[in-house]
């Protein structure tokens, strides 16, 4: 193999992978701040699809992914609000209320879309012109999400407010005697959670495909909640992990039916590829690289002492 | 009256599942009423129509009974679909191996097996293989939180898309039929296979797959419930479900309980494959499973966690299931994607009402 097709397929692979990180980023960002603030937050698949679904509607309706996309948002924003009513005010189990709302997602968009395009669950394709555009060869979208890693750190890290969510998550008994409203930052968080996951689904409708179909994240909310605890619930290492499994999922795609990914003469089967990012998560969460330490309070309702 | 005030809430969270979908109905433009009509009637009245939901709810006992044990001992067990996967594709690769499969590959004969044994003695292998692989995948869960702590949640989402993955490469490059366009293996042999219950009762019509599957079905049913309210094992699974720290001062090993209680999870949820491989497909075909690993969950939640109340959950959405096709071909507008939003409605109630109803 000479060179130049080296270079040319590591081109390929990075930009690929890059694109296959952003909805990723978006997901793995938000159920940061969820997690952090001590909701476990297995909805993030869900909530993708939210903002996928309001996301195409809204930018073929009106032309313009801008709308689409602050719409998508927003509508993440009131799905998890409604998941931080059923888990925060009525203490119901997380991962089964997650559950739920990703059950709810696979319906209500594929319900709704087969009755005002009549296709069975998938939206009409939006005209090249109006999805989001790319710079430099990068969508917009992926650049904003390498742009909110930074934020993100700075928020959780450096502003009262991220400091505040972090107590809530690891020590509520304590914030709540030094005066933070418990109750109010985990609202916070999942609505961040929300809004976040959905950006990353309005990327996946309305910039890297032209329309909406039925589960089109497709596991990516699944995979974003594996990146953040690989990432042990850090901004920057999510950043990393993202990228490492969009790699792998570049990889998967790229090897399908080309000749140089080949051993001993054989095959790499797609499947392994596609293994990978799961069974790494496995294997850091039994603690096999590095001590893999959850929020302390995550999981566990609150209630305000009167 | 403890059954009326067990059946109460299940009840207010179906209600509320049929008002606001109701209300979703009105704003997409149909009659809410002759919609739920076409979902719940077509189960009822005729031989077709009963036997046919009940051939849907066979898979959902299992998953529904799987879910329940494990939430019995204080674990979520996401991961019934991976386990009903890797015991279907385990089960045909039985079947074919030790069914005397002779596979034809573009006319050539070829025989795949290694022995054809006689049919009392592989299906009860088959059904074994079934067993013990969906309880092996289920006890790689619960090992890993017995002995690291890490949480079976997200391992068995994990062990969901690795089992997938899994078998869909075992089934590509090893037992599918060389030219077959689908993905699925081989058949297995004839003596691996269980009569449909048409063969017993004339009034089943000949086309409805109800088979044997169904009846051990209701005996696991019968089963779970002696094993976890009847023998000392199961107050022993339930001890640590209530309280890990007190079932531990107790003398109870919350650790051992964890597995035991994973182990027979996954084997419940690969009972899925006796009804599937055995009973109806004959073959490991994938995505055969209509995610009824996942409506477990919703089955186990309604059914609160309760032999009994997982049978007749499994009813209920085998009845929604079934009708969700009428209602896809005789409204204008709903699709049979209601189904999912009536249970992710019934899951969301459920689980917000949970704190009243203990």
């Amino acid at each position: 193999m000479n060179e130049t097709l080296n270079i040319t397929i590591i081109g390929i692979l990075i930009f690929s992978a890059i694109r296959l990180a952003t909805p990723m980023i978006f997901a793995a960002l938000g159920g940061m701040f969820s997690e952090r603030s001590g909701v476990i937050n297995i909805a993030l698949e869900g909530l993708m699809l939210c903002g996928a679904f309001t996301a195409a509607v809204v930018t073929y309706e009106l032309s313009n992914p801008y709308l689409g996309f602050l719409c998508g948002i927003a509508a993440g924003g009131l799905l998890a609000l409604i998941f931080a009513v059923v888990v925060i005010e009525f203490e119901a189990d997380q991962v089964v209320a997650g559950f739920g709302i990703n059950v709810l997602m696979l319906g209500i968009p594929a319900l709704l879309s087969s009755a005002i395009y009549d296709s069975a669950g998938s939206t009409e394709q939006i005209p090249k012109e109006y999805l989001l555009p790319e710079v430099f060869g990068l969508n917009i979208a992926s650049i904003l999400a390498f742009l909110l890693v930074p934020l993100a750190w700075y928020v959780l890290y450096k502003t009262p407010f991220g400091l505040r969510i972090r107590a809530v998550g690891e020590n509520p008994e304590a914030a709540d005697a030094a005066g933070v409203k418990v109750q109010t930052m985990r609202y916070t968080g999942v609505i961040l959670s929300g809004i976040l996951a959905a950006a990353g689904g309005a990327y996946l409708s309305i910039g890297q495909s032209s329309f909406f179909t039925r589960g089109m994240s497709a596991g990516k909310g699944f995979i974003a909640l594996a990146a953040l605890i690989l990432a042990k619930w850090r901004p920057i290492p999510v950043l990393v992990a993202c990228f490492f499994f969009g790699l792998t999922e570049a990889l998967a795609i790229q090897i399908q039916g080309s000749s140089w990914a080949k051993i001993g003469g054989e095959d790499i089967p797609v499947q392994f590829i596609e293994m990978l990012p799961y069974v790494l998560t496995i294997i850091v969460l039994a603690g096999f690289i590095g001590l893999s330490r959850a929020p302390k309070a995550l999981g566990i309702p609150y209630r305000t002492k009167k | 009256m403890k059954i009326f005030r067990e059946a109460l809430y299940p009840l207010i969270a179906v209600t509320a599942a049929f008002v606001i979908g109701g209300i979703l109905i009105l704003l997409i433009g149909d009659n809410p009423l002759t919609t739920f009509q076409l979902l719940l009637e077509n189960s009822f009245g005729s031989a077709r129509g009963i036997t046919e939901t009940l051939f849907y709810a066979t898979p959902l006992i299992f998953t529904g009974l799987a879910v329940a044990v494990a939430f019995r001992c204080g674990l979520l067990n996401i991961g019934a679909e991976g386990q009903l996967y890797v015991a279907a594709f385990a089960t045909a690769w039985v079947g074919i191996k030790f069914g005397g499969r002779v596979v034809d590959v573009f006319g050539d004969k070829q025989d795949w097996s290694w022995a054809a044994l006689p049919a009392i003695l592989l299906v009860p292998l088959c059904m074994a293989t079934a067993i013990i692989v969906g309880g092996l995948w289920g006890a790689i869960p619960g090992y890993l939180k017995a002995k690291f702590g890490s949480h079976e949640v997200i391992n068995t989402i994990m062990l969901n898309f690795i089992a997938i993955a899994l078998v869909s490469y075992f089934t590509q490059y090893h037992y599918k039929i060389p030219g077959d366009p689908i993905l699925q293996t081989a058949q297995i042999g004839d003596a691996a296979t269980i009569p449909q219950l048409n063969q017993f009762f004339s009034f089943i019509p000949a086309d409805v797959k109800l088979n044997i599957s169904f009846l051990i079905a209701i005996l696991m049913c019968f089963l779970v419930y002696v094993f976890l309210w009847k023998t000392k094992w199961g107050y022993e699974l339930r001890a640590v479900g209530q309280s890990p720290s007190a079932a531990e001062y107790g003398g109870i090993s919350p650790k051992k309980q964890i597995i035991i209680a994973m182990t027979i999870s996954g084997g419940l949820a690969g009972m899925v494959a006796i009804g599937e491989v055995m009973g109806f497909r004959h073959n490991y075909y994938h995505g055969f499973s209509a995610e009824w690993g996942f409506l477990g969950i919703a089955v186990a939640l309604l059914g609160r966690n309760h032999p009994l109340g997982v049978f007749i959950a499994a009813i209920f959405f085998a009845i929604l299931l079934r009708g969700g096709i009428f209602v896809d071909a005789f409204t204008r507008y709903v699709s049979k994607d209601l189904v999912e939003v009536l249970q992710a409605i019934i899951i969301l109630f459920v689980a917000a009402l949970q704190k009243y109803s203990k």
